[in-house]
């Protein structure tokens, strides 16, 4: 029962962090609950049957099928992730404004929480699907009960979700000033550490060089496995002993989110001060 | 017939640890590997075929090797590992951690 407790938990954790941070970061949104419970019931119906089409999905691209579909879910996962920070430049003034006032929140936010909700039943669908197999083995396995493998499973789905709640009971403390600050960098890096992860599928399947292996190997200072080494895994990426493919990955994802959100604030701040002086011009044209 | 000529030979005699176009089959039965060692060269990029003859899947997985991938029951996976630096890499089959152990030496 314990081993299947720590496995699930190992499982759920990832997910329950990256939705307790969407969900804090997603704050005053209209309608992120029911968004984020869709996106949660997704992700486990996906995980069923991803878990059951294991075998399809393995069989592809000579039995690296598992690679190529978990690095085209971590890509999408990191669009999202894009999509979602860049909509926040543009409205996160106007959300740090508004979660002022109890009740009032923003209404044209529904395209951005169903970006929102496709991340998130992708976490779950990452980390479910081998909960399913793992579940699923165990029971075929048959070494121990149904009962005892299903209370463990439930004990670490608990475990993960109540990490999952400190995380976002934890960001909603920080005060407004930086809130949304806070939400979009943890969010960045954690764009970066899944598009690390991806680079490290392509690399597992051979289809991209790892170029230097390892890059740095600090696992006598902080194992990748040990508790605060998973947590920061899970969070920004960490990993003891990346490849250099990877560090690429990480620091182009960063780069490309960053100068992306630039780029479109700054396109939005020359469009209102252009609108403020066409407008007069127009005025005038309609008096001469 | 060249693979299955390695696997057969790999079975026979442990001490041929890699073939040729450096490809090694480990093979997963009762939740244990086999070999459990797996002999590398130091800088050379190697195929590592994984055949789980259990009728329950295993993950396999080494933080060191920087590699994860769950192989399903009664099939085989491919990871590709290295190019590596000499040291010892140990594995591990996560959903079978107690008995499922192993690591791959690169020298």
């Amino acid at each position: 029962m314990f081993g299947s407790a720590l496995i699930i938990f190992r499982e759920t954790l990832e997910a329950a962090l990256v939705i307790g941070i969407i969900a804090a970061a997603t704050r005053g949104v209209s309608g992120r609950t029911l968004w984020l419970i869709i996106g949660v019931t997704c992700g486990v119906i996906g995980s069923f049957i991803v878990a059951a089409l294991t075998d399809t999905i393995a069989d592809f691209a000579e039995g690296s099928g598992q690679e190529l579909f978990n690095a085209a879910v971590l890509a999408i996962a990191v669009v999202m992730i894009a999509w979602h920070n860049i909509w926040m430049s543009t409205h996160g003034a106007e959300l740090a404004r508004d979660a002022k006032r109890i009740g009032s929140e923003v209404k044209d936010g529904q395209r951005e929480l169903s970006a929102i909700a496709i991340l998130v039943a992708l976490t779950v669908l990452r980390e479910g699907a081998e909960s399913v197999l793992f579940l699923h083995g165990m029971a075929t396995g048959s070494e121990t009960s149904l009962m005892s493998m299903l209370t463990g499973g439930a004990l670490g789905l608990l475990g993960g979700a109540i990490v999952g709640t400190l995380m976002f009971i934890g960001l909603m403390r920080i005060p407004l000033r930086w809130f949304f600050s806070v939400t979009g960098t943890l969010l960045l890096l954690l764009a970066a550490g899944l598009s690390s992860q991806m680079a490290k599928m392509l690399i597992q399947a051979d289809w991209i060089p790892a170029l230097v292996t390892p890059l740095w190997d600090i696992s006598s200072v902080l194992p990748t496995n040990s508790v605060t080494g998973s947590i920061l895994h899970v969070l920004i990426g960490y990993e003891a002993s990346p490849s250099g493919m990877q560090i690429l990955f990480y620091a182009g994802t960063i780069a490309v989110i960053v100068g992306l959100t630039a780029l479109v604030r700054r396109n939005q701040q020359q469009q209102q001060q252009q609108q403020t002086p066409q407008a007069k011009s127009e005025l005038s044209a309609g008096t001469s | 017939m060249k693979l299955r000529h390695w696997i057969c030979a790999l079975a026979l005699s442990p001490a041929l640890a890699f073939a040729a176009d450096n490809e090694i089959t480990i093979t997963i039965k009762d939740h244990k590997f086999s070999p459990a060692e797996v002999r590398v060269p130091v800088g050379k990029k190697v195929k590592l075929i994984i055949d789980n003859q259990d009728a329950s899947p295993e993950e396999f997985e080494s933080h060191e090797l920087n590699r994860e991938k769950i192989i399903p029951a009664k099939s085989k996976g491919v990871v590709y590992i290295g190019p590596l630096k000499a040291g010892k890499y140990p594995f591990v089959g996560e959903f079978n951690q107690a008995t499922a152990r192993g690591v791959v030496i690169a020298e």
